[in-house]
């Protein structure tokens, strides 16, 4: 069970919340107009006449924008409208220039869909998807420069967006959480979103209301903006679900309104309540004709889609042997998942997720550096997990081996050669350790044949020792159990 | 010499290339007619530096034999179009002082076959009028008047005035309900609405976007045919342009009629349609069976709602399409307190009247509660409109109708003036052409008993401009209307 | 329509009207109001809205970067810019 209830006064109370993603579209240039999507040009640099609203200037519709959003509705299983329209949306301010947006009404591109995401405990459940519509980003005020005057830079506006609008489907924070991770991960995948909520590239809006549990109408809700990390958008569903507990449980009277996510107080905070400025006068855009898919269109996109997270996975488990949660781990990233491929390629891979889940990660941590900055590639690492496989080398050498690898960069077989750390399997060289040990401790040889077996470990490690490591545990153990009988 | 300013286009080509005449000797000529004539308000802005420059290369290619369609040909353009580095209004206070860094297609267009500018022409405010009195610079004359001074129509009414008056070769205009052929009605010339996607809308300040569209004003069929020639165009920048080839109009001018179907629709025959237009109509059609032509009824029953859709329709785009002059990024600010109260002030001193009550009624039927029964009945009835068009030009070729219910009324005429609604009569037998997209063209038919002209309507079908000049060609040479005032 | 309509509409326009003028404005409105009612006679049962009269499908264009940089030319008509910015009176957010 992955609902949180809420305990009120005299009942138990249920969150309902859906969320409203927007998720700029990854395109060389704008979605209505040839300027630059470039992120971190120089002010005002990235803009067209049609950008900034100049008079007489009409959109012209990039079809990438039309295709990456395709791409995003097959990911997540939604159906693909082959009639979509463009509608404006009416209404004035700073940041947008035409006194209108863009954007989709009443025929979305994307239709209904359905998500299935896994929660901590392992159970899963599935979101349904309402739509994903496509629009223009708007410019960026910026009001931090001048006391008395707001900024407007205009090369954000015209960037594509993708807003999805998921179904009131949550009940819990978790699960608006790993849907978000979920989302990022997929549209990742694709390329048709950098995902990064930190940097605006995916921005997301909590619209939250609870309601007894039992009850199936809805209740008035609380439309929270720009909740811009997972994180933030689970703590600000919890404490708006609190809040509005708060307010029935006192009587007060809960109004739709639209309020924001404090961070740093960790709170949401009223901002307006619906009124008649939020009448954006939709209607056809009459500068854009319809947009007409043909089915060969949608097939292409179909057959030129990517393996997604969640085929991966399956086929991580199913073909590779990996357990689900490490597979599920490693195909968050994609290009950690591509990294596991390529070490994987021809080894052992239940090992090689092993070695990437632990001390990979860990010495990434350690160097704070990113995957692509890895000084260890994913050959090597692959190639490091083979020499043990092969004998070559034990698992504690390895380990050593690896520290090196992450110092110098280079081949695991170099640095074995180098410093000379090849096990030694020669059944008579190790016959040799053992016989020296057992000659020069009579003691213990005698307690252990007396009954104190434990002492075999003790055997184990003078061995390796005198072997500088070197030997083959499997040798050495076999050995000793002959020869102490 | 002959008075320079008299000739057509055809017959200044043929000076200009046997040298009769230099290219700029001719631009002279009219300078020296628009500065005379400054009294009628035609120009709004005059470039005879320009003109004159542009003269100078004309006849350098001239004297190549490098000679096209236009070269060295004197136009004035309709201050909707936005013109490179020239002042660009649409009339308004709003961006009085507004200079495009940009050019219009159909103006580039014109400028790529050869076009000398003279200057910007008078208009309506953003073309929202019929008698070129809501101009922020004041109402145009037209030349025809007698005692009084008459309104030349509009919204294109400078440009009608100006070819009327010897002050421009031809000149542009736009048509969203009338605004072509009312003032070219009104004045005693030839203008052109072309089917709506036959010329590009880039670059034209916007009205009513689905329905604007730009065509040429002359002194004759063939004029309106080499203008027409050369502005039209598909255009990547304008989505609704449409991608087909333009017929060489010129071709099309033989007036052998022999078989062409006249349709002639019954309900235009209103109750109290002006006798004596009524009286030019029977003869126009009688006209046209002289030369051939087979006349047929038609029946056009949904035109009566047209001026009804039209005042729905066309407001709802204007309200959206004129949020962007908003004294942010172009036009006249006016300071304000706050984001809002710049965008009332700005507009509450920019816009007129007119303007402004156009914008509020498409405000309101676009607003939650009004729009399905105010915008979507009217784009249904819109549809019905079309739908009339499409069954009657299964049984004619091309419809006649006149193109207004009376002649050029005075300068603030009262009853205009009382009520919007009358004006707004005036677009009674163009709007209809409009919301349908077909091409229309209104030629002089005669003189009314005061002495000033009657036009007639030649409709055609889309995309088939070919046969309303081959029928007006047919009419023009019947009538044998002498522009002499 | 009534006095209040008129003053949401006018805000929603973006415009002022003086109070005294309110109420011929609401008039004038109800007397165009009144005659585009005409429209409610046409029985439109049916009927699809038509939204374009164009007959091609909308033209796409290619993912390439053709304009831009040109932010002198985009500033040129502003009424007040300051550091390549557009500039406003402060936006409370």
């Amino acid at each position: 069970m992955t609902a949180m209830i809420l305990k009120g006064k005299d009942a138990d109370w249920e969150i309902v919340c859906g969320l409203e993603i927007h998720c700029q579209i990854i395109s060389k240039s704008k979605i209505y107009s040839g300027a630059s999507t470039q992120y971190g040009s120089d002010v005002n640099e990235n803009v067209s006449f049609v950008d900034a609203g100049m008079p007489g200037m009409l959109p012209v519709l990039n079809e990438e924008c039309v295709h990456q959003a395709v791409k995003t509705g097959l990911a997540l299983n939604c159906h693909i409208n082959k009639h979509s329209a463009f509608a404006r949306k009416n209404y004035f301010y700073a940041d947008l220039p035409q006194g209108y947006q863009i954007t989709q009404d009443k025929f979305p591109l994307v239709g209904e869909g359905k998500v299935e995401i896994t929660l901590e405990d392992g159970s899963k459940k599935e979101i349904g998807i309402e739509r994903i519509h496509i629009e223009q980003d708007a410019a960026k005020s910026i009001h931090d420069i001048s006391p008395t005057k707001t900024f407007i830079d205009f090369n954000r506006c015209g960037v594509g967006l993708m807003e999805l609008v998921t179904k009131p489907d949550f009940r819990s924070p978790e699960e608006a959480g790993a849907f978000l991770k979920k989302l990022r991960s997929i549209v990742r995948y694709l390329g048709t979103c950098d995902g990064n909520m930190d940097e605006g590239s995916m921005r997301c809006d909590a619209s939250v209301s609870i309601r007894k549990v039992g009850e199936t109408d809805l209740r008035p809700r609380a439309e929270m903006k720009n909740v811009n990390s997972v994180k933030f958008a689970m703590q600000a569903i919890e404490y708006e679900a609190k809040r509005q507990l708060d307010l029935y449980d006192n009587g007060e009277v809960m109004e739709q309104q639209t309020r924001k996510f404090d961070a740093v107080k960790g709170v949401t905070e009223f901002l307006r309540k619906k009124e008649f400025a939020d009448d954006y006068r939709y209607f056809p855009e009459p500068d854009l004709l319809p947009l007409e898919l043909s089915d060969e269109y949608i097939n292409k996109v179909k057959s030129e889609m990517p393996e997604l997270p969640d085929e991966k996975k399956k086929r991580f488990v199913e073909k590779l042997g990996l357990t689900p949660y490490d597979a599920e781990v490693i195909c968050e990233d994609k290009e950690t998942a591509a990294f596991f491929e390529t070490a994987a390629q021809g080894h052992d891979a239940k090992k090689v997720a092993n070695w990437l889940m632990g001390d990979f990660f860990a010495m990434l941590n350690e160097k704070k550096l990113s995957l692509s900055e890895s000084p260890i590639s994913a050959q090597n690492l692959g190639a490091l997990v083979e020499l043990v496989s092969q004998n070559v080398i034990n698992g504690k050498t390895a380990k050593d081996v690896f520290v090196l690898m992450a110092q110098t960069g280079d081949a695991p077989e170099k640095i074995v050669e180098e410093k000379g750390l090849k096990q030694v399997t020669d059944t008579s060289a190790i016959e040799k350790i053992v016989d020296d040990i057992l000659s020069s401790n009579p003691d213990n040889v005698a307690a252990y044949k007396a009954g104190k077996v434990n002492l075999m470990g003790w055997f184990v490690g003078q061995v390796m020792k005198a072997s500088s490591g070197k030997a083959n545990p499997a040798v050495v153990n076999q050995l000793l159990k002959q020869k102490l009988g | 010499m002959t008075d320079l300013t008299k000739l057509t286009i055809a017959q200044a080509r043929t000076g200009l290339d046997k040298k009769e005449f230099s290219a700029q000797e001719l631009t002279q000529a009219y300078i020296t007619n628009m500065e005379a004539k400054r009294n009628l308000n035609a120009y709004v802005c005059e470039t005879p530096d320009n003109a004159l420059k542009q003269a100078e290369a004309s006849q350098e290619a001239i004297n190549r034999g490098e000679a096209k369609d236009l070269t060295g040909i004197p136009l004035g353009i309709k201050d909707l179009f936005c013109t490179k580095g020239i002042p660009t209004t649409a009339c308004s206070g709003i961006i009085k002082n507004f200079v495009p860094p940009y050019e219009s297609t159909v103006s580039q267009n014109l400028l790529n076959a050869g076009a000398v500018f003279l200057g910007k022409l008078n208009m309506d405010e953003f073309a929202m009028g019929g008698s070129n009195e809501t101009s922020c610079f004041g109402p145009v004359i037209n030349p025809w008047s007698k005692d009084v001074p008459l309104t030349p129509g509009g919204s294109s009414g400078g440009s009608a005035a100006a070819v009327a008056a010897d002050m421009c070769m031809a000149a542009t205009g736009t048509d969203t309900g009338g605004s072509i052929r009312q003032p070219a009605s009104f004045c005693g010339v030839v203008g052109i609405k072309p089917t709506y996607g036959r010329c590009s809308r880039y670059g034209i300040m916007a009205f009513a976007s689905s329905l604007d569209q730009a065509g040429p004003i002359a002194k004759t069929v063939e004029d309106c045919a080499i203008m027409l020639k050369n502005m039209a165009g598909y255009d990547a920048k304008d989505s609704t342009s449409e991608n087909k080839e333009v017929p060489d109009f010129t071709k099309f001018l033989s007036g052998n009629i022999k078989g062409m179907k006249i349709g002639i629709p019954q309900e235009y025959r209103i109750d109290g349609l002006n006798d004596e237009v009524a009286a030019y109509w029977d003869k126009a059609t009688a006209m046209l069976k002289d030369r051939g032509a087979e006349i047929v009824n038609i029946s056009l029953p949904h035109s009566k709602y047209a001026l009804a859709t039209y005042y729905i329709i066309a407001p709802a785009e204007a309200s959206s399409n004129l949020a962007r002059y908003d004294g942010l990024r172009y036009g006249v600010r006016v300071d304000g307190n706050t984001l809002d109260e710049m965008y009332i002030n700005s507009r509450t001193a920019g816009f007129g009247a007119e303007v402004k009550r156009r914008i509020m009624i498409g405000t309101y039927v676009l607003s939650a509660g009004y729009y399905d029964a105010y915008f979507i009945k009217a784009q249904k009835v819109r549809r019905l409109i079309r739908n009339d068009f499409i069954e009657a030009f299964k049984k004619c070729d091309v419809i006649l109708t006149p193109t207004t219910t009376g002649a050029a009324f005075a300068i603030g005429d009262k009853t205009m003036k009382d009520n919007p609604i009358n004006m707004w009569l005036n677009d009674l037998f163009t709007v209809s052409i409009s919301l349908a997209g077909l091409p229309a063209m209104s030629l002089p038919i005669g003189l009314n008993s005061q002495g000033l002209p009657l036009g007639m309507q030649i409709i055609g079908q889309p995309f088939d401009e070919q046969r309303v000049f081959e029928a007006a060609s047919a009419l023009e040479k019947q009538v044998g209307f002498k522009g002499d005032k | 329509m009534d006095e209040q309509t008129v003053k949401k509409i006018t805000f929603l326009s973006r415009l002022k009207i003086d109070d005294d003028k309110v109420e011929s404005t609401k008039d004038e409105f109800v007397k165009i109001l009144s005659w585009v009612d005409q429209l409610k006679e046409v029985n439109t049962d049916g009927i699809e809205p038509l939204v374009s009269v164009n007959q091609n499908n909308i033209a796409l264009r290619k993912d390439e970067v053709t304009d831009g940089n040109k932010s002198a030319e985009v500033l040129a008509n502003a009424p007040m810019k300051e550091y390549g910015y557009f500039a406003v009176p402060k936006v409370v957010e």
